[in-house]
């Protein structure tokens, strides 16, 4: 359940925008990816997850093995937490979600219509969706965002479980989530403005 | 996949608005058409057929643009692309919700409608025959375009631009049977013209529109 | 050398600046030929008198007009199998002028249709089909002009464009099934039994090879075009990058 990227190059809107990404994420480790607003963290993430196609390098993993959590948490209003949850897991195949709600602390917001719930309560349900996919590899793209310390400390916790149990993370933050992993600075594996995109490159030769 | 389909049922229930607004709309339609072209009921008997297929069909237009839309806004489209069920899949089951909560209903409320319009007895059987196997490939037809404006800020009015002229050969199939079946002469030929247009677009636009959705996502 | 080297857009471009003015001399020089001949030196017809002259420009715009949405599926499926940005764009060039053949060829036979069968428009299966290609033609242009990303319009247009050209024929024979029609049979046909007379014969044919020319140089001129605009977009956006 390794995750070996080669020379990724991975473009937004038709431009080069990170170039030679290159790492492995092995079984039980975390990778936490850092880089200023822009610098392509999102972007590298949804290439991971295969919501869109690489410009070069090569992905090495099995697909089936990946969860990704975008900014959004995919969440129906009216529907309930256990609902929301139990409709998730049913799509990746799984029928477990107590543990996951045990996890994130939901029991007590277990009926309670996604819609009532606050913010930092939303993204809790988010991250627990991941827990019910039952996938070794989580992609999880910004996840503290509108959590307080506590929410904070029990993701950071449940992450540590996760991988613990020979799952592993790649995690896009600003904050510093308390345990150790590995970083990749981002803004360092910027493509060169001239850099062979996919999409113009044609357009000049 | 049998989870989704839920999942959107219950939405859809749930949500209240969005079921009943075809149905509403699709009456509003029919009550308006006497309004327009007089009270008298042999003028109304003649066009009733057709009045009924394109109020149908316009009820029908309404609720396509929530078929991508929603699920984009809340991020679960993109987690069902990452999802390990086929984006085709996804297509077909969200174009099977469509249709049973918009398709179904429209196409089980067309006779009463009917009363109201005087259309001729032997047309009751065609008419609701030939929507039940017409609609489905209306709502087909319609999360194909949906697919293809799920990107767009205000895509509603350009999916019904590209959307209507891809109904024209059901609509003139459908409202034939109907046309036919209230003049007594024998609607099979259009009826299975229509239910082959069905057949092939519930067999081949899925892959289109997953097609389309991929190119949306990335 | 294989075909596909025209994809590349340089070259596409040096190919592009030679034919395009011979294209437009030799449209101008047919048209010019063929309209003349036409109007000024052939008989009128003995039923539909001189209204039958409006078939030098009402038949080689309907034929354009549909050949043109053919060109663009071709294209299309060019751009989606072997992702040559040329075609893409070829493609979107075509589109504006076949539509405006279309309008062509509709506004002609209403012009003729109102002294032949008195009656401006008729809800008949030639006719109907053009309304219904005038709308596809609209739809595919709005979809490329509604979305931003050059690639991405590119991919869903093409898309559009094949379900719209099965979707196209489907709604031909609907419509044939669906009335039967005023329209006179095809004037021309490989059936030579049904074809009009060489007196009028053959400055159609000089008619409709200027139109092809017309095309031609249209499509190459606005492809070429449209490589500079995208060009334009990608120095802009390196621009803003760097």
């Amino acid at each position: 359940m390794t995750l070996t990227v080669t020379d990724l190059t991975c473009d937004r809107g038709g431009l080069a925008l990170l170039a030679g990404v290159s790492f492995t994420l092995e079984r039980g480790t975390a990778l936490i990816l850092r880089g200023p607003n822009g610098s392509g963290k999102t972007t590298l993430l949804r290439t991971l997850a295969g919501l869109q196609p690489a410009v070069e390098g090569t992905i090495e993993a099995d697909p089936d093995s990946i969860a990704y959590a975008g900014h959004a948490d995919g969440i129906k209003a009216t529907l309930s937490v256990a609902e929301n949850l139990a409709f998730w897991a049913a799509i990746y195949g799984q029928s477990d979600i107590d543990t996951a709600i045990e996890t994130f602390d939901l029991k007590d917001l277990r009926d309670r219509p996604a819609q009532n719930l606050s913010a930092g309560q939303k993204r809790r349900l988010g991250l627990a969706r991941l827990a019910v996919t039952g996938r070794p590899i989580w992609m999880l793209d910004e996840p503290t965002v509108s959590l307080d310390a506590e929410s904070t400390r029990r993701f950071a916790s449940a992450l540590q479980a996760h991988l613990a149990d020979g799952g592993s993370a790649l995690i896009a933050t600003h904050i510093d989530l308390g345990f150790d992993a590995e970083v990749l600075d981002v803004s360092r594996l910027r493509a060169a403005p001239d850099a062979a995109s996919g999409a113009f490159d044609e357009a000049f030769t | 996949m049998t989870a989704l389909l839920l999942r959107d049922l219950r939405l859809a229930f749930r949500s209240g608005g969005g079921f009943g607004l075809a149905l509403a709309f699709f009456l509003i339609v029919t009550i308006l058409v006497p309004f327009g072209v007089g009270p008298d009921t042999s003028t109304l008997r003649i066009i009733a057929p057709g009045i009924l297929w394109v109020g149908a069909l316009l009820a029908c237009l309404l609720s396509l643009d929530r078929i991508f839309a929603i699920d984009r806004e809340d991020g679960s489209l993109d987690l069902l692309a990452t999802a390990p069920i086929p984006l085709e899949g996804v297509v077909a089951v969200k174009a099977l919700a469509h249709w049973l909560t918009t398709g179904l209903p429209l196409t089980l409320a067309a006779p009463l409608f009917g009363v109201l319009l005087n259309l001729a007895p032997p047309g009751y059987v065609w008419l609701t025959l030939g929507l039940a196997l017409g609609t489905p490939a209306l709502s087909m037809i319609g999360t194909f375009g949906a697919a293809l404006t799920v990107g767009l800020k205000r895509g509603g009015l350009l999916l019904s631009l590209l959307v209507l002229p891809l109904y024209v050969p059901t609509l003139i199939f459908g409202a034939e049977v109907a046309q036919r079946g209230t003049s007594n002469l024998d609607p099979t030929t259009p009826l299975a013209l229509m239910a082959g247009i069905t057949a092939g677009a519930t067999a081949l636009l899925p892959f289109a529109a997953a097609a389309a959705l991929r190119v949306n996502l990335r | 050398m294989s075909f596909w080297e025209f994809a590349n857009p340089r070259r596409f471009m040096g190919i592009a600046d030679r034919i395009v003015p011979w294209a437009f001399a030799l449209a101008a020089l047919c048209l010019v030929t063929g309209l003349t001949w036409g109007f000024f030196f052939t008989p009128d017809d003995f039923r539909q008198g001189s209204t039958v002259k409006i078939i030098y420009l009402h038949v080689p715009s309907a034929m354009m007009a549909i050949n043109a949405w053919a060109m663009m599926l071709i294209t299309s499926l060019v751009w989606l199998v072997r992702r040559h940005h040329v075609s893409a764009l070829a493609a979107k060039a075509a589109a504006p002028v076949g539509m405006t053949f279309t309008v062509i060829a509709l506004a002609t036979g209403a012009i003729w249709g109102q002294p032949m069968w008195g009656t401006w428009w008729a809800w008949d299966p030639r006719l109907t089909s053009f309304l219904i290609l005038f709308l596809f033609y609209l739809g595919y242009i709005a979809l490329w002009s509604a979305i931003e990303d050059p690639d991405t319009a590119a991919d869903l247009t093409a898309v559009l464009c094949l379900v719209g050209s099965v979707f196209a024929v489907l709604s031909r024979y609907a419509l044939l099934f669906w009335n039967q029609g005023l329209h006179q049979g095809a004037t021309l046909s490989l059936d030579k039994e049904e074809n009009i007379s060489d007196v009028f014969y053959f400055p159609l044919l000089v008619c409709i090879a200027g139109f092809v020319l017309l095309f031609i140089a249209l499509v190459f001129y606005r492809t070429a075009t449209e490589i500079r605009l995208r060009r334009l977009h990608a120095i802009s956006l390196r621009e803003r990058m760097a």
